[in-house]
């Protein structure tokens, strides 16, 4: 079957990155939610690299794209409400997520459920400031 | 430039839900090929292929219900559901086949279990369910590149 398919944009190929960066970014907090719930005891070292890793490259792909998109497309500026929100999100995830995966290759991890509550939060409400980008 | 679309609010809860069940399935697809590989060279391979078959029941199932529940609901907002567009018939394409694969990889990691409970070696069994995992991510890797890059 042929697509009708014309080039992807520059924008469409800024969205795609951003988004695999934010299924990464996710995708740790769903990692350490794993290991929490026993995932430790089974495979820890491996889910604590996976988590970890994620995080790395989801951290850098939302950040460094997100600005991109925002400086690309016209009606976005960085110091709109919504985008310097996700900034303190992101920051806030970061801050969390890579303590949280310290502390797991320490073999810690237990002792660090509240940087994990801080860091699932962060990154849900980042996720619903992207969908719902109050104020835009 | 592209210019900012902002969508009706009526669509952000369905979409929401619509994505975040994506990304939790692939999070989990993603562990249970990590602990599937473990299971191979574990020690306790019995409780990481237990670990991985409740990954996947109670963890990547749910998940997929409720990324495909609202990829309808978000359909139905847009009036999109009998649209024939390339990047929603991959989407469905990608999801409805990934249910049969999901549901297949599921049953051959239940198996696993429990022939690592009784003391087998089913190495094949995890090597398939793990092989499974791993395209599956790939496919929702290019459902992911269609929502994103919409070809017509």
């Amino acid at each position: 079957m042929l697509l009708d398919c014309p080039a992807v944009s520059r924008y469409e190929w800024l969205l795609f990155l951003h988004l695999i960066g934010a299924f990464a970014a996710m995708g740790s907090v769903v990692v350490f939610s794993v290991l929490l719930l026993g995932g430790d005891r089974v495979a820890g070292q491996q889910l604590t690299f996976l988590g970890r890793r994620l995080w790395d490259v989801g951290g850098l792909l939302t950040l460094v794209f997100g600005i991109w998109l925002a400086l690309d497309v016209n009606g976005y500026g960085l110091l709109d409400g919504w985008i310097l929100a996700a900034f303190v999100l992101w920051a806030i995830a970061a801050g969390t997520g890579i303590r949280l995966g310290e502390a797991y290759s320490a073999g810690t991890g237990e002792r660090a459920r509240p940087l994990y509550a801080v860091m699932t939060i962060a990154v849900v409400a980042l996720l619903v400031v992207m969908i719902y980008k109050p104020g835009a | 430039m592209s210019i900012a679309a902002v969508r009706p609010d009526s669509w952000n809860f369905p979409l929401l839900l619509h994505v975040l069940g994506a990304m939790v399935l692939v999070a989990l697809l993603a562990v249970a090929a990590v602990v599937l590989s473990a299971a191979l060279r574990s020690d306790d391979r019995a409780a990481a292929l237990r670990l991985a078959f409740r990954t996947l029941l109670i963890g990547a199932i749910p998940a997929y219900l409720v990324m495909r529940v609202g990829a309808e609901w978000v359909a139905s907002k847009e009036n999109l559901e009998d649209a024939d567009f390339a990047w929603i018939n991959i989407g469905y394409s990608v999801a409805d086949g990934g249910l049969l694969v999901l549901i297949v990889m599921t049953v051959l990691a239940g198996l696993a279990s429990r022939r690592a409970k009784r003391g087998g070696a089913p190495s094949g069994l995890v090597r398939w369910a793990n092989g499974l995992a791993l395209l599956l991510i790939v496919a929702y890797a290019v459902a992911l590149w269609a929502m994103a890059s919409k070809p017509t």
